[in-house]
């Protein structure tokens, strides 16, 4: 068992013409991803990366049943990407894309109330399920096949976790990068739950880092809704006020909300163990499966 | 990442779309000061050009009732240093008397997803205090952003705040400029702090912020333009890494730090203080980086003086292990002596072939991240004993 992505998941790579798309398209299909088609406007009846390109998502859909969209569309189009895969009755949505102004998302953001799709991103490395199915940029060969959940807001961080589990032989039920934007799709909340209701995964790692109060809000939902044991690692304690850290979200306003102090007290609050390293993260977790 | 006009630039924007503002003009020296404030007439504000805030606090705002004044002011405000930003232009304003002073804003609540409109008649000091000292002094009302902001919420918005009657209209009619503004020139926030109201009922903009979404720059050449003179000052290091293209922070300790990615350089950062040294600065090289920008990014932390030893981890996903090992050398071999030791941890994509490329007698090299960084500080750490 698994969450979002397994390998009965047809995949629209939307964007598979460009650099980044054909390239990754291709590393999907060699982990074992089932990539069906590609869709980029005034590109259908070409081919890449070996399948098919339709001009519309709603024509992937058609013809090549797919159910899930990976999205690399530069910035300035992927609003208009992200509005395409919600109109054309798919399960979910990747957005790979970084750099998406704000008020586009927030549209995205409307529009995901009211439709059934399920977005992941933007400005993410995506999801995937060890050994079955990849949608995304991670990098397959450092995942292994286990029980552990992990949700994060960075990439090169989960990679980084996720090699501290590899190396004591602890695998992953599934992997999902929510993204380092102010306003994304798949929030901790969802992961959570998605998490706690999968039979396969025993336990759960939950990396987060300073801005917002996403952190907040899920050690609440933890508390009240999660009986699968979480381990938390929150990364910017460091980080001086109105200084954003790389990713837009990543700020400690000047009135001191967003802080990592905040996070961690409220993840030990739920009973949720933060770990001041990755390799304490590990630790954690080792304990909770032993 | 938001872009900030400076206060004299956003209130030409806001002039613009029809807000009131006081009649001002721009000087860079002395003379350039006595002439402005006497075109428009004593009392004058002369206010430093600077995009941060608590100017008047630290000194960069003096209200002036005459020329022996005004040039006081000048004097010490023009290339004041100001909470590290130079200051080379001032703003000369005319003085407004007022009866009360207002907030109005409009920026994203990035909890909800959706701009939220804010309006309080405690202005003229830190909103971010009063938001957290009397949060219901602030009157907020979210809008969809698929419709805009309607009318009545513009309204509403100044009725809940207690605005009073007799400037509510104005005040709205402020607001949805402000807003309309924020819609159209992506900003992240737009904000009037004070606004002023005199005694005869008229409300005039006495700050102007004006902050815009750096990934739509793209779509608004315009603000696009005005960057380029925002942008003078800053620290001289973070205008070398805004010409690479680095996402960086300088801080205050002496340990060097680059990586690929903001959550695992941030936790890079938090190691180096878990195991007692102190970060210098926070460098994102991004994703897939090659090995040019590798080595520009060790010069870049190279010519930082506060630096005494650097760790660079890289765990690659899209970034290969051989380019980052090439940069490494790169910008190595061209020192006969190395000028801070270096230590290496590379992880993830091609690392092994990187490992292979790497000049093991320029480096120190280490397996994993908690040992890198702990090498690290102890190099830090000797070289200041």
């Amino acid at each position: 068992m698994s969450v979002l992505v397994d390998d009965d998941t047809r995949v629209v790579v939307q964007g598979i013409t460009g650099g980044e798309g054909k390239f990754h398209a291709e590393q999907m299909m060699e982990y074992g991803t089932n990539v069906v088609a590609g869709a980029v406007p005034g590109k259908g009846g070409q081919e890449a990366a070996g399948v098919p390109v339709y001009d519309t998502v709603h024509e992937a859909v058609e013809e090549e049943n797919a159910d899930t969209s990976v999205i690399f569309v530069p910035p300035a189009f992927a609003g208009d990407a992200i509005f395409e895969a919600l109109d054309s009755d798919l399960d979910l949505a990747v957005a790979i894309t970084e750099g998406i102004p704000t008020q586009d998302m927030a549209k995205v953001n409307k529009r995901l109330s009211e439709t059934d799709t399920r977005l992941v991103g933007p400005n993410c490395p995506g999801l995937i399920t060890p050994g079955e199915a990849k949608l995304g940029i991670l990098p397959g060969n450092i995942f292994s096949e286990g029980k552990v959940g992990l949700v994060s807001r960075s990439g090169t961080l989960t990679y980084q976790v996720v090699d501290n589990l590899t190396n004591r032989g602890i695998g992953q039920t599934t992997a999902i990068g929510i993204g380092g934007d102010p306003i994304i799709g798949t929030d901790f909340v969802d992961a959570l739950e998605l998490f706690e209701n999968d039979d396969e995964t025993e336990a759960i790692v939950m990396c987060g880092e300073i801005g917002g109060e996403d952190e907040e809000e899920a050690a609440a939902f933890i508390d009240e809704h999660v009986d699968t044991p979480v381990a938390g690692f929150i990364a910017g304690r460091t980080a001086p006020p109105g200084k954003r850290m790389g990713h837009a979200g990543a700020i400690v306003s000047g009135s001191g909300t967003g802080t990592a102090e905040s996070k961690i007290s409220a993840l030990n609050d739920a009973g949720v163990p933060v770990g001041d390293t990755p390799e304490e993260v590990a630790d954690h977790i080792e304990e909770f499966l032993a | 990442m938001a872009m900030k006009l400076h206060e004299y630039q956003a209130k030409q924007v806001f002039a613009d779309a029809g807000v009131p503002t006081p009649s001002s003009q721009l000087a860079s020296d002395v003379d350039g000061v006595l002439t402005a404030a006497e075109e428009i007439g004593y009392p004058v504000a002369v206010k430093a050009q600077v995009q941060v805030g608590g100017r008047g606090k630290a000194g960069g705002i003096e209200l002036v009732e005459n020329e022996e004044e005004a040039r006081e002011a000048a004097e010490s405000i023009i290339g004041m240093d100001l909470k590290g930003y130079h200051v080379g232009q001032v703003l000369v304003e005319e003085a407004v008397d007022f009866t009360d002073e207002l907030y109005v804003g409009i920026t994203m609540d990035r909890g909800e997803g959706k701009p939220v409109a804010m309006v309080s008649t405690k202005g003229g000091v830190n909103i971010e205090e009063v938001a957290e000292e009397d949060p219901d002094a602030i009157a907020r009302e979210h809008i969809d952003p698929a419709f805009g902001m309607h009318p009545f919420q513009a309204r509403k918005a100044v009725y809940d705040a207690g605005v009073d009657k007799s400037v509510a209209n104005d005040v709205a009619s402020v607001l949805t400029t402000l807003y309309d503004l924020w819609e159209s020139r992506d900003g992240s926030d737009t904000e009037i702090n004070p606004l002023m109201v005199t005694a005869e009922d008229d409300v005039i903009a006495a700050d102007a912020v004006m902050n815009i979404d750096e990934d739509a720059l793209f779509r608004q050449p315009e603000l696009a333009e005005m960057e380029e003179e925002a942008a003078s000052g800053g620290d001289e290091l973070e205008q070398k890494a805004d010409e690479y293209g680095f996402d960086y922070v300088r801080l205050e300790g002496n340990v060097g730090i680059i990586g690929n990615g903001a959550g695992l350089v941030m936790t890079t950062l938090d190691l180096v203080d878990y195991y007692g040294g102190e970060p210098a600065n926070f460098l994102d090289v991004g994703g897939g980086a090659k090995a040019a920008r590798i080595a520009n990014a060790l010069d870049m932390v190279f010519s930082d003086d506060n630096v005494d030893s650097v760790v660079f981890n890289i765990f690659g996903g899209i970034t290969r292990g051989d380019e980052v090992a090439k940069g490494i050398n790169e910008a190595l071999e061209q020192f006969d002596e190395i000028p801070k030791p270096v230590v290496v941890r590379l992880a993830g994509t091609n690392w092994e072939e990187g490992m292979e490329i790497l000049n093991e007698d320029l480096v120190t090299v280490e397996q994993t991240l908690e040992d890198a960084v702990e090498r690290t500080v102890a190099y830090a750490e000797e070289v200041n004993e």
